[in-house]
């Protein structure tokens, strides 16, 4: 008998008799923003932009015409000489770079190249609110999971119109097939003295410009 | 008993390979960590820490008890159609490019691991930390097949730097403090050098600096995963670090051992866990890192994906009807944390594979409770029920912890030879049986009693009686019984 007929045999033997009808998930928990934090859309953004704070990263809010001088601004401000982009990142928000060289990630850069570069911008999938979280699905602006993840400092650019209230509605507009990756501040770690102390693998700094219409 | 033990099961007994040492009880483990007060002082330090920052995520969430009443409810339903839901998972992750390899034991996922990483040839493998691997005593394997394994933690860096067992779920190295991991990496990292200062930054640069060219080469990696999405085939990983989002991204193949416990059926059951994990855990209202990968993806990520579906005892734990409730258990840690015996013991006594009071259930349930050790393991508790009123996922542990006990006594007492506790049980059930002997026996006791009293308190009770002892004062009992009073003064 395989190992997989063998396991399966003893969780059916281990189940007879303990089948049967069972009650529906009772779902009752919280799907949307309670009405107080949600009353109008800058309660939901004032609401991101609190918890992206809590997580130790830095938002800054801008108008659609000036993604680009905030994108400028955020990386002089780290000095930053090199960076690496998804290659399909819309123009306009590298459109002021003076100064720093962005290199564009179509054909895949290598792996030095990435952990040399100074940072990376991105764009993302979906946001969510009462987490302050970012999501990046590999679509269009996110690049390959490597990006965000090798170069120590991280710029992502949230639309307005992409920040869900909670992880429920985040989960239902994401596809699961394809990678996906839930950024919540900087990497962390609980390895010593078991409290949070920013920096350890991934990007030590995470900045988020978010564009409201 | 170190942290890279190979696990045993009973149906891995009897063949060839290294046999461990039999663990000591409970208790006589328990004995060293109480006498280390360094290592209390952490742990104390840690749990409080933790403790504080889970209550107050749980009471920021006014939906709390609707999240954990889900929670329980998805994990239950998962359980009790596990053999469909494995087969669904199987059918996705190979649809998606993965392939799936199913382990009986420990030393089955010990072959199928090392098999996969030898038919890549690669000498060195970086891991993301999982219970499950050290559960199945994964790195002694990949050694003796001569694969160095780089624990990419910082945490767990410290453990395997130190050689030592990890303590926490959550924090492996929480019985150590900043002074005495900034010793081990001062003496272990090259690039470190003797002048590391032992402030956290410091040192997570420094494990930091230490890892990142293994990454950057890393063919091969080795990961767990927290859920496995049945109907998507969707593996999800948390994490705060980045070691493992390095790992499950930067190689070729990689490798990710999970317990079959950790099925869910859907990936809308996702919205649940990913509120009650990280706030049970850490008390964040999200984990920093949560990736989840289906497959393989072309120009992303590692070209081979395997997943190793491994029982060891799941099953075994899933036909007890009371205790397969432990297999709800998503491993966040939280009952660690309020739990009085682990917070002065910490986690080493209760044996290579889960610490805590979470861990004092799943080893006996899933590996019998034959041995001393696996035993001893349900007293480690004193049924306080803390850690209970945290658990995301509602295991009612304590109410486990006594049904276990149930099962130590039920196995010792078909024994031939009756163990002493037996043996005084049935004399007092002879002796209570009959009201003129258990008054004749209270009237010889309470002289007895009296004679080993010293100013009103009895220190030390003889012989096997004296465990009793060991850690608490009796008052000697008054010089006439309530019935004798009764007697003379009402009759």
């Amino acid at each position: 008998m395989s190992s997989r007929e063998e396991v399966l045999r003893r969780v059916r033997e281990a189940l007879a008799g303990s089948r049967g009808a069972r009650p529906p998930v009772p779902r009752g928990y919280a799907r949307r923003l309670a009405a107080a934090d949600a009353e109008t859309r800058a309660d939901v953004l004032a609401l991101f932009t609190e918890r992206v704070a809590d997580n130790r990263a830095a938002v800054r809010h801008v108008g659609a015409d000036e993604a680009g001088t905030a994108v400028a601004a955020a990386l002089w401000g780290r000095e930053a000489k090199q960076i690496v982009v998804p290659a399909d990142l819309p123009f306009g928000w590298l459109a002021e770079l003076d100064g720093v060289r962005a290199l564009a990630d179509a054909p895949a850069v290598d792996l030095d190249t990435l952990a040399a570069a100074d940072g990376v911008v991105t764009g993302c999938a979906v946001a969510v609110a009462q987490t302050g979280t970012v999501v990046l699905d590999g679509g269009r602006a996110q690049g390959r999971r490597a990006l965000t993840l090798v170069p120590g400092y991280h710029l992502c650019v949230v639309h307005a119109d992409q920040i869900v209230g909670t992880v429920p509605e985040a989960v239902g507009r994401l596809d699961p097939a394809r990678p996906l990756t839930w950024i919540s501040g900087p990497s962390a770690t609980y390895g010593i003295e078991t409290t949070r102390v920013e920096g350890a693998h991934g990007p030590r700094h995470l900045e988020i410009i978010l564009i409201e219409d | 008993m170190t942290a890279s033990s190979p696990g045993t099961t009973p149906s891995s007994s009897g063949r060839s390979g290294p046999v461990p040492a039999p663990r000591p009880k409970f208790a006589a483990a328990a004995r060293p960590e109480l006498a280390d007060t360094r290592m209390r002082r952490n742990l104390r330090g840690a749990t409080a820490a933790l403790r504080g920052r889970e209550a107050a995520a749980a009471a920021e969430t006014a939906d709390w008890e609707d999240l954990r009443e889900a929670g329980r409810a998805i994990k239950d339903d998962a359980l009790l159609d596990l053999d469909s839901h494995l087969e669904e998972l199987e059918r996705a992750v190979t649809e998606a490019g993965g392939t799936v390899h199913w382990a009986a034991d420990a030393a089955e996922a010990r072959r199928v691991v090392t098999g996969l990483v030898r038919a890549t040839g690669a000498k060195e493998v970086v891991k993301a930390a999982s219970a499950t691997t050290r559960e199945i005593g994964l790195n002694d394997a990949l050694a003796r097949a001569g694969v160095t394994v780089r624990e990419t933690g910082v945490a767990e860096m410290a453990v395997q730097l130190g050689e030592d067992a990890p303590s926490h779920l959550l924090s492996p190295a929480a019985h150590r403090d900043r002074a005495e991991i900034a010793e081990l990496f001062r003496r272990a990292v090259p690039a470190a050098g003797p002048g590391l200062a032992d402030d956290p930054e410091a040192l997570a640069a420094a494990a930091r600096a230490h890892l990142r060219d293994r990454f950057l080469r890393a063919r091969v990696a080795v990961t767990g995963a927290n859920f496995l999405v049945a109907e998507t085939g969707t593996l999800v990983l948390l994490e705060s670090e980045g070691n493992a989002r390095m790992c499950l991204t930067l190689p070729e193949t990689l490798i990710s051992v999970a317990g079959i416990d950790k099925v869910v059926p859907t990936w809308d059951d996702m919205e649940v866990f990913l509120q009650l994990l990280p706030r049970s855990s850490t008390g964040d209202r999200m984990t920093p890192y949560v990736s989840s990968w289906t497959g393989v993806t072309p120009g992303d990520g590692p070209r081979a994906l395997h997943l190793v579906l491994l029982d060891n005892g799941r099953t075994r734990a899933l036909a007890d009807e009371v205790g397969r409730a432990a297999l709800r258990c998503i491993r966040c840690s939280a009952c660690l944390n309020v739990c009085p015996v682990y917070e002065r013991t910490g986690g080493r006594p209760y044996g290579p594979v889960h610490p805590g009071p979470i861990g004092a259930v799943l080893t006996p349930l899933t590996r019998g409770v034959e041995s001393a050790a696996d035993a001893s393991l349900p007293y480690a508790s004193t049924l306080c029920g803390a850690c209970a009123d945290v658990c995301p996922v509602k295991i009612d542990i304590p109410d486990m912890l006594v049904h276990l006990r149930g099962k130590v006594v039920e196995s010792r007492r078909r024994r031939p030879v009756p163990t002493p506790e037996m043996a005084l049980m049935r004399g007092l059930a002879w002796t209570m049986g009959d009201p003129r002997r258990h008054e004749a026996a209270v009237r010889r006791g309470a002289r007895w009693a009296r004679l080993l009293s010293r100013g009103g308190r009895i220190r030390r009770l003889p012989g096997l009686l004296g465990k009793w002892t060991e850690a608490r004062d009796l008052p000697a009992p008054p010089p006439e019984s309530f019935r004798g009073w009764w007697d003379r003064t009402r009759a």
